[in-house]
């Protein structure tokens, strides 16, 4: 019942998202209003039904109704209500149902917004957005459906993957899915740009907003997905280089071009190709990701099953991609750059080389992920490429980047004299190198962890500068106390201000990163009841072990007792989770953690009867400042993105 | 030298000093040990550390052996950790694994043939971007200074870059 | 903006990467093939888990099956039991040893394991997993097959079948040409 409901409601879905499609592009070429208004009310009529599917797929995960198979492999009676909520994206197919509907609810959002504006757009756009939620709608009933029946119906279900069953599992999926799915509006605005012609930056400033939106949702989504990573998967570590991992992370660096370059564009017209050639790309990574994940070509934890699901997704992908690349190709010579620069050392092209770094960083992640398919194909031989490849290559990559986000925001649009740049520079770029030699001091050796300790400490130098001269300078002409005028510089320039913000917590990230990797300290040793580990300050006795049993699993706990410079710190009890059905038992870490430092234990084996057990015990430092960045980056995002109050109405003419 | 004590040098020191009290040439043979253990055991810790993380855990999904908590990366430590003991190189380790695992074993692809492409074309690709780049830049410097707002009022054209330069600050 | 040529070739650009994506369908990232293949097996010594010994190098002139199970193998492992007991017990009076390895289990649940399907055949744990690792051994169940001569001749991964295990013991039992077998090592490494 409630899976006919549902399929039945995604079959109306993908008749209404087609005639969607149709409707508003034979409605604006034959200027009918009438058969428009009907093509947008297809779109909100779509949104209805995706949603209705989705709603009959909760509530079959809601009440434990196992005569629908999805429910059977991704749900239990015995879970507590949330994860039965999260079973809809434990899955490939409940997955792409959420994804349609996000899809879904955007274009309708779009429609509601825009209804009687951006006419000469805006059918395009509802083209394109109707027919990206058809796919999905299509992929959901041919290859991938999340209403087939189970039969017999079974008493009880076989609960998600047991890594899934962590209350971040409801947070990081939403996160990402918005990143991926915000990023189709510009994406489809660019393609109405260059379907119509209408290549001015008109499209590029409705748009911004909802790019920045996707890149926020996408930057938490990885980071959260860090997060996750280090206290659930057990290795210590927040970043595997993973092919899906990297598959997040290419669309994160072309969108980050993206929003950089952008700004090229509005303030001088130029880059207009490039600009619509970075969204492109950006959305194609999204669905290469996707294609990625569910396609079963490369094996990965986070992958889901394989399936036919594989080749849609790579049509997909030829579709936008060839398309894409005709219409460009096609509008290449109305798009010649115009603008000029007085000196090379401009933010134009600095912003140039911003792209040129993250595009080549996210070619690095390209050729990495698929290098062993390349390998096979070419000399037959499978190959490994993980991370020890991709911290050589990203590593230089990355921090060449971390100093132009440093240098870029002092350097002035149209070009600036070196004098000029160099009393920017001058008093942060002290900073920095003084941050490296203390750290030398110090006793660190490791060239590239000194070298970004100098560049992030220059690149949060460069950020509190910029502040304090804004905040003098207001204090100088308006006459305001600081915090006003602090509160003025973000009214009157969010942009900026807010961008300097998200620097700031990338030097953290950078700083964080750097630190947790080089300076691990790892100790894994047997002990017997009563016996000690030390690591770092840390002492750690194992004092015995407790069993326990959880909804879905036997859960053996370790009893350690803690000591921190021989005071006794408190008590950890990192566990093993035994599931029936799983290979291996998933290890529930143990973890405090610090402003410095984290302790971070994780047992290993152990005897039943509690007289020894392996642990291993981490003092990982400074990864809580990589949270911290994360969370200040979205937070500068936010206050980009408020929106402003007023803008000088001959600046906004003079730009468009 | 075998691999289980060698995880627990405290544990062997401690207990080889007993015994070495019964005779001279064995005090020298156990100092001799007890200066050289933390030395060497903290050196064949390092190689293990760095071979593992080179190593691909081969139940897991792309995590390396030195990450993998699994009891076959486990298993691979201590393997690691005894031939490195017993004498055998890095290499000559990291040769083993991939005579019996074959390439697939390495998380990062060996420096040689067709490989090379996955390790140079990153760096070729920012040598020819950044001398496009520059191509680019001095095109548009070189450009005489035709830009299309110019065309427009002195006057207006200054009020506007007035309040954009505002505006950024 | 007319669709030139010259023009048709940028988008055409994009091609090599989606037939290059679409080669991953044609491949299973999960199949390693072994480079041990047609090499000489590496030796090993069992200590059986009826207390037995048992050497490799003592099986030579002889067809063996070696076998890495796991009794948390599900459910992979628990299809094929069947599988090598009846095999063994069809071929053992014909020059065929079948030999399990246990690995990364507990002695209790191996015992289970082998009195569920009442093993017969030669059985014996690798509790440091020297012997999975030096047959290259990354996911279990995995069978090799080893020639007379003591070569690995082929290699399977995941549960086997009572055909597979038929078709190659026979093979290098004798029954079939040496060419053919040659054909069928290459096949698989492709």
């Amino acid at each position: 019942m409630t899976a006919d409901l549902g399929n039945i409601a995604l079959w109306i879905a993908l008749v209404v998202a087609v005639y969607g499609a149709v409707a508003a592009i034979v409605g604006h070429r034959q200027g009918r209003p009438a058969l428009l208004d009907s093509a947008y009310n297809g779109v909100l009529v779509h949104c209805a039904l995706v949603t209705m599917a989705l709603l009959s797929l909760e509530y079959a995960l809601i009440t434990s109704d196992f005569s629908i198979q999805y429910v059977v492999f991704n749900s239990s009676r015995n879970y507590p209500v949330w994860y039965k909520i999260a079973g809809l994206w434990g899955a490939l197919e409940g997955s792409l149902l959420l994804w349609a509907w996000m899809q879904a609810v955007l274009a309708a959002l779009v429609v509601l917004l825009y209804w009687r504006k951006h006419l000469a757009f805006l059918p395009y756009v509802i083209a394109v957005l109707m027919g990206i939620s058809a796919f999905f709608v299509l992929v959901m009933l041919i290859p991938a459906n999340p209403f087939t029946q189970h039969f017999p119906v079974p008493l009880e279900g076989r609960g998600l993957n047991p890594l899934l069953e962590d209350t971040s599992m409801l947070v990081h999926p939403l996160l990402l899915y918005s990143g991926y799915v915000g990023f189709t509006v510009p994406y489809a605005f660019a393609m109405a740009a260059l379907i119509t012609g209408r290549l001015s930056a008109e499209w590029l400033y409705i748009t911004r907003r909802w790019a920045v939106t996707a890149w926020m949702f996408l930057t938490a989504g990885i980071i959260y997905g860090g997060w996750w990573s280090y206290h659930v998967l057990g290795w210590g570590g927040y970043w595997a280089w993973d092919p899906v991992e990297n598959a997040s992370f290419m669309p994160w660096l072309a969108g980050t071009a993206y929003i950089h370059s952008v700004m090229t564009q509005e303030k001088r017209g130029m880059l207009k190709v490039w600009n619509l050639a970075l969204i492109s790309l950006t959305f194609a990574l999204v669905i290469f990701g996707t294609f990625l994940t569910r396609s079963g070509i490369l094996t990965s934890v986070h992958a889901f099953t394989q399936g036919a699901v594989g080749y849609f997704f790579l049509a997909l992908l030829a579709v936008i991609l060839l398309s894409t690349v005709t219409l460009l190709t096609l509008r290449a010579d109305q798009l010649k750059t115009e603008g000029t620069v007085d000196s090379v050392l401009s933010r134009e092209s600095a912003f140039l080389f911003n792209n040129l770094l993250l595009i080549t960083f996210c070619f690095t992640l390209f050729l990495g992920t698929i290098f062993p398919l390349l390998a096979e194909a070419v000399r037959g031989v499978k190959v490994s490429v993980g991370a020890p490849y991709f911290n050589y290559v990203a590593g230089p990559i990355a921090l060449g980047l971390l100093f132009l986000m440093g240098v870029g925001p002092v350097i002035p649009w149209r070009g600036g004299s070196w004098g000029g740049l160099g009393r920017n520079l001058l008093g942060p770029g002290v900073v920095g190198l003084a941050a490296g030699a203390t750290a030398f001091v110090l006793g660190i050796r490791g060239p590239s962890v000194v070298a970004t300790y100098a560049v992030a400490v220059f690149v949060a130098a460069i950020a509190v500068q910029e502040y304090y001269r804004g905040i003098r300078a207001r204090r100088k002409t308006a006459g305001e106390g600081p915090l006003r005028a602090l509160g003025q510089l973000f009214a009157r320039n969010r942009r900026r201000y807010g961008g300097l913000v998200v620097h700031l917590g990338v030097a953290l990230l950078a700083i964080g990163i750097a630190s947790s990797s080089t300076f691990q300290v790892q100790r894994e040793q047997m002990l017997k009841k009563g016996e000690a580990l030390e690591a770092g300050s840390y002492r750690v006795r194992f004092d015995g072990i407790t069993g326990s049993r959880g909804p879905t699993h036997v859960k053996v706990q370790g009893i350690f007792t803690v000591f921190n410079d021989r005071h006794e710190a408190g008590q950890m009890t990192p566990a093993l989770r035994f599931y029936p059905r799983q290979q291996e038992p998933i290890a529930e870490v143990d973890y405090w953690i610090g402003f410095w430092e984290d302790l971070y234990v994780i047992l290993g084996s152990f005897d039943r009867e509690g007289n020894w057990a392996v642990i291993k015990v981490m003092v990982n430092p400074m990864v809580s400042w990589i949270w911290m960045g994360g969370a200040i980056m979205v937070l500068g995002t936010l206050l980009a993105l408020w929106p402003a109050r007023f803008r000088s109405a001959a600046v906004r003419g003079e730009r468009s | 030298m075998n691999g289980k004590l060698r995880r627990r040098p405290v544990e062997r020191s401690e207990r080889t000093r007993v015994r070495g009290s019964r005779g001279t040439p064995l005090v020298v043979f156990v100092l001799a040990i007890v200066v050289a253990l933390p030395l060497s055991a903290s050196s064949v810790e390092q190689q293990v550390q760095q071979i593992t993380s080179e190593l691909r855990c081969p139940v897991c999904q792309g995590l390396s052996v030195a990450d993998s908590p699994s009891q076959m990366a486990n298993q691979m430590r201590d393997l690691i950790r005894e031939r490195l003991s017993a004498g055998e190189s890095p290499e000559a380790v990291k040769a083993y694994f991939v005579e019996r695992y074959g390439e697939w074993i390495l998380l990062a692809p060996k420096r040689e043939g067709f490989n090379l492409l996955v390790w140079v074309l990153p760096f070729l690709g920012l040598g020819a971007g950044a001398m496009a780049l520059v191509i680019v830049v001095r095109r548009w410097k070189r450009q005489p200074t035709a830009d299309a707002s110019l065309t427009i009022d002195p006057a207006h054209l200054d009020r506007v870059r007035r309040e954009l330069a505002e505006d950024q600050r | 903006m007319t669709l030139t040529w010259k023009k048709l070739l940028v988008p055409l650009s994009v091609l090599p990467v989606l037939f290059l994506l679409a080669y991953g369908f044609r491949t299973d990232p999960r199949q390693v093939p072994s480079p041990l293949i047609e090499k000489e097996a590496p030796p090993f010594a069992l200590t059986l888990f009826d207390g037995e010994h048992l050497s490799l190098e003592k099986l030579r002139g002889k067809v063996v099956v070696v076998n890495f199970w796991a009794s948390w193998c599900v459910p992979a492992c628990y299809e094929e039991a069947p599988v090598l007991e009846a095999a063994w017990r069809a071929y053992r009076d014909s020059d065929v040893v079948i030999v399990g390895v246990n690995v990364q289990d507990t002695e209790e649940a191996a015992r289970e394991f082998m009195r569920r399907f009442e093993f017969s055949f030669p059985n014996g744990p690798d509790p440091r997993g020297k012997i999975s690792i030096d047959y290259g051994v990354y996911g279990i169940p995995e069978t090799f097959i080893l020639d007379k001569e003591g070569r690995i001749a082929y290699k399977h991964i995941g549960a086997v079948t009572a055909e597979t295990l038929s078709e190659h013991i026979n093979r290098l039992l004798g029954e079939a040409p040496r060419m053919e077998d040659r054909r069928k090592g290459h096949e698989r490494k492709t």
